[in-house]
């Protein structure tokens, strides 16, 4: 069984730490940082979720493999969010664009008025 | 006779509360034959129909349902379980010496989920069906009548399924190793059934909130696909062949990973290239998630990421190759011996390589531009997935069918029926590559009257392709009514998965086995790959 | 201090020789099941990502809907959790029956008071028709197309309380089990791993919170 030596007061500093800056993002997100708001946010989520990672969940004492299970499911996502993003930003002048909000309410309006393809049965 | 896992414990029920790995491997064997003669019949019926332009024994609406299905059947209730669940789950314990899979309950599990999904994808089939191609391609998926919903529905509780199963080997290759099995001492089975698992692993649940928001869409036009309501339905294709490009690297790896056990074998010689097949199956998993884009070239996604998939579309050849390579190496030199198994397997290595160079046209930007959406795609991936995946589980099936069930079957019969097979997918889909190239467009019920002596050629073939079948499933019933015969190794194989007896005891090996040897040593006249020591 | 423990042979099931081989085994089987809810989840942070980005406005304008208190508070209340969770295994793991059932309870406590603030929220939300896709139906918008912002809160929380329900279901039948006395510091598996599948809970929310309640 691998020894877990995290003592029990470990625990209830990172928990003071997490409830701390969890009360840091609230106060920074009623500021204006402008397109820095983002990166602050998820930054110090990142950082809350390292905590819980590492310490709650033990990948500090445990055998890499957990870790290395992880870090590569989350560089997965990572490649799939990286190479939409770029995708969508990418699509030039001509491309197919979604609706504008404009016609995106006009849509909807239609789309309430119909039933959806489920309750029509052929 | 000594009693074998088939025989004890006795009764009906202790068939569907076993944990043991070999009968639930077997109970999947059964239940994905199944599936291919449902994906069959349905293939059988579309080449039938287009046997000539316009209606012939179906109306257009129930075509689109016939092709919708036989993909959707093929991929998630045949070829994706195939390897992995039928044959993987039976002979990957005994090849790494252990007791089962790390989970057991879980592998029942996993049975139980692939037939709740199959049950949920025949009731689609009977209440409306679906003709919105495997793919489901929105707007048309989230908006068409028909059971979509359900469907996909049944396509996310598969993939649990596969889920768990991937779990299962993960772990059980980490931790359930015999005794001085290290990592560069399993066989390469081991390794191509890890790479898949990985895949299995990383891969299936983006299908599944996939389906989910088809379901969603449908349901609560939630918005995200539907362009009209400001979606992007190119989004959803990025979502879907997120998976689904790295679920055809868990249909060819399985069968890569049967191919390097089966030439060694009937080549009598070592495997040339061990590491370097090792690790070109870990690099195909990775790079394998990096290519998904080269589906959708002329979807309206954008130049630049088309020109990235592109690129990296020609580096996931580089380790197939490898494998060609190296598996030809073994051969050369060798003492070849031509059984069914090692039939299969050099029609796999031809078939194969043909699929896979067909796919560097439809890789390159230029080219794809031309045959994307034509009979060339569709030739391509029956090349790889059935002139590759199929082949190689037949080449598994015919080599572990001894040490599964106690019996040989009539290798006679069976070289007819590889013949048969061979010759019949040649006729089948060569034609469809000329088809293709010459812009028969895929999924079309009409055609130009051009196209026809190329579609009745094919059909021709599938006939005989499937007569071939129908002789498999012949001497293979024949032989499970012979007494039990067969010796631990009928083939003279390396491995442990021969140290033991054919069928195997409940719990596998009279005496835990501790490895000694390389893997693939047949360096001498009875080759010993493992010590079986007390 | 230790209270009657089973024998360690107990739990050691046929196939593994040691239990550290079978602990180990199920930890690598839970770090696997965990990254498949992280690709999960991770859909929809794509999905909801991609979306922002197209329609900002809106996304904006929607998410002052959302109440930041309660959505702060439903925070601390899920890291509190993770905290109680962690303290019940580390109790297993120090063989103190007593304190594992006392976390594990504050554990369900806790998970219930979030489902009981999201059950408010929620109720807000179709007081006001601040519904998914086709139902939205809330009045007085000046940015039109926010209804596709709660498709994507009413999917991404919806998921995330499955979540939080399943993991109570699980946790209520550890709890019955460190009740029957089956845990020691030779075997507390079961606790490890629904503690590593909580965390994870607590995880996705880390990051819901902030994107649907803070940015802007």
């Amino acid at each position: 069984m691998d020894a877990h030596r995290t003592p029990a007061g470990t625990y209830a500093k990172v928990l003071g730490a997490l409830l701390t800056l969890t009360v840091i993002t609230v106060l920074a997100a009623g500021c204006e940082f402008g397109s820095w708001n983002v990166i602050i946010a998820l930054g110090i989520a990142s950082i809350k979720a390292s905590l819980v990672a590492l310490f709650f969940m033990h990948l500090r004492q445990d055998k890499p493999m957990s870790a290395i299970i992880f870090v590569t499911g989350a560089a997965m996502l990572g490649v799939f969010l990286m190479i939409c993003t770029v995708d969508s930003n990418a699509r030039g002048e001509n491309a197919v664009r979604p609706a504008t909000r404009e016609t995106g309410a006009a849509g909807l309006r239609a789309v309430q008025g119909s039933p959806s393809p489920t309750a029509e049965r052929r | 006779m000594s009693d074998n896992y088939l025989s004890s414990p006795r009764g009906f029920k202790s068939w569907l509360t076993t944990v043991d790995h070999k009968r639930i491997g077997v109970m999947y064997l059964a239940s994905i034959l199944f599936a291919f003669l449902l994906g069959g019949i349905f293939a059988m019926l579309i080449r039938i129909e287009l046997l000539k332009p316009g209606h012939n024994i179906m109306s257009a609406d129930t075509y689109n349902r016939v092709f919708t299905l036989h993909g959707a059947i093929m991929i998630f209730l045949f070829i994706i379980p195939s390897i992995p669940a039928a044959l993987g789950n039976f002979v990957l314990p005994l090849m790494l010496g252990a007791k089962d899979v790390a989970f057991p309950r879980l592998n029942l599990a996993s049975y139980y989920i692939y037939v709740a999904g199959a049950l949920l994808a025949v009731t689609a089939m009977v209440t409306g069906g679906v003709d919105t191609g495997w793919t489901f391609y929105t707007p048309y998926s989230t908006t068409t009548n028909g059971s979509v919903g359900l469907m996909t529905f049944a396509a996310f509780v598969l993939g649990f399924s596969s889920i768990f199963t991937g779990i299962n080997f993960i772990a059980t290759i980490h931790k359930l190793r015999a005794p001085g099995m290290g990592w560069f001492r399993m066989p390469l089975f081991a390794w191509g059934i890890y790479a898949t698992a990985i895949i299995q692993v990383l891969a299936t649940p983006v299908l599944g909130i996939t389906l989910l928001l088809i379901i969603m869409e449908r349901v609560f036009s939630v918005g995200i696909f539907n362009p009209q309501l400001g979606g992007d339905p190119i989004l959803f294709q990025h979502f879907f062949w997120f998976y689904s490009h790295p679920a055809v690297y868990i249909m060819i790896l399985p069968g890569m990973a049967i191919i390097s056990e089966v030439i060694p074998c009937f080549s009598r010689k070592t495997i040339f290239g061990y590491k370097a097949i090792a690790y070109s199956s870990i690099a195909i998993a990775g790079v394998s998630f990096l290519v998904w884009g080269h589906h959708m070239f002329v979807s309206g996604q954008s130049p630049l990421a088309n020109v990235i998939f592109s690129f990296l579309t020609f580096l996931v050849a580089i380790p197939s190759g490898v494998k060609v390579f190296n598996w030809i190496a073994t051969m050369y030199k060798g003492s070849i011996s031509l059984e069914a198994p090692m039939l299969y397997a050099i029609s796999f290595l031809l078939l194969f390589a043909i699929g896979g160079l067909t796919g560097l046209f439809l890789g390159a930007l230029a080219t794809d531009v031309h045959l994307h959406d034509t009979y060339f795609v569709v030739a391509h991936f029956h090349f790889v997935m059935m002139g590759g995946t199929v082949m190689a589980f037949l080449a598994g099936l015919h080599y572990w069918w001894p040490k599964m069930f106690g019996r040989m079957y009539s290798e006679k019969w069976a070289r007819v029926s590889a013949a048969l097979i061979f010759v019949g997918f040649n006729v089948t889909f060569l034609s469809q590559f000329v088809l293709g190239s010459r812009g028969m467009p895929r999924r079309y019920y009409n055609y130009l009257d051009q196209f026809q002596p190329l579609h009745v050629f094919s059909t021709v073939g599938s006939w005989i392709l499937g007569l071939g079948f129908v002789i498999m499933a012949g001497y293979l019933w024949a032989s499970l009514r012979r007494p039990l015969e067969a010796p631990a190794n009928p083939w003279g194989a390396v491995g442990l998965e021969w140290q033991t007896a054919s069928p195997p005891p409940e719990h596998n090996f009279e005496k835990v086995p501790i490895v000694t040897g390389e893997p693939y040593d047949y360096s001498t006249p009875e080759p010993e790959a493992a010590e079986v020591q007390a | 201090m230790s209270a009657t423990a089973a024998p360690p042979g107990e739990f050691l099931q046929h196939h593994f020789t040691t239990a550290e081989q079978q602990a180990d085994a199920g930890k690598i089987g839970m770090w696997l099941f965990l990254v498949t809810e992280l690709l999960l989840f991770g859909g929809l942070f794509v999905g909801f990502a991609i979306m922002q980005s197209l329609h900002r406005e809106a996304f904006v304008a929607a998410h002052r809907h959302l109440d930041r208190m309660l959505g702060f508070i439903n925070t601390v209340v899920l890291l509190t959790s993770s905290y109680t969770m962690a303290m019940a295994v580390h109790n297993a793991r120090t063989d103190r029956r007593k304190r594992v059932i006392v976390y594990l309870l504050l554990t369900l406590i806790c998970a219930g008071i979030f489902l009981g603030i999201k059950y408010v929220e929620y109720s807000h939300k179709f007081h006001e028709g601040l519904l998914p896709g086709r139902f939205y139906s809330h009045k007085g918008d000046t940015v039109p197309g926010q209804f596709m912002f709660f498709s994507f809160y009413f999917m991404m929380t919806g998921l995330h309380g499955l979540h939080i329900l399943g993991g109570m279901v699980v946790m209520a039948w550890v709890l019955r089990r460190a009740v029957r006395g089956d845990f020691s510091h030779s075997y507390y598996t079961p606790v490890d791993l629904t503690g590593l599948y909580w965390h994870l809970v607590d995880l996705i929310w880390i990051y819901l919170f902030p994107l649907l309640y803070l940015i802007k």
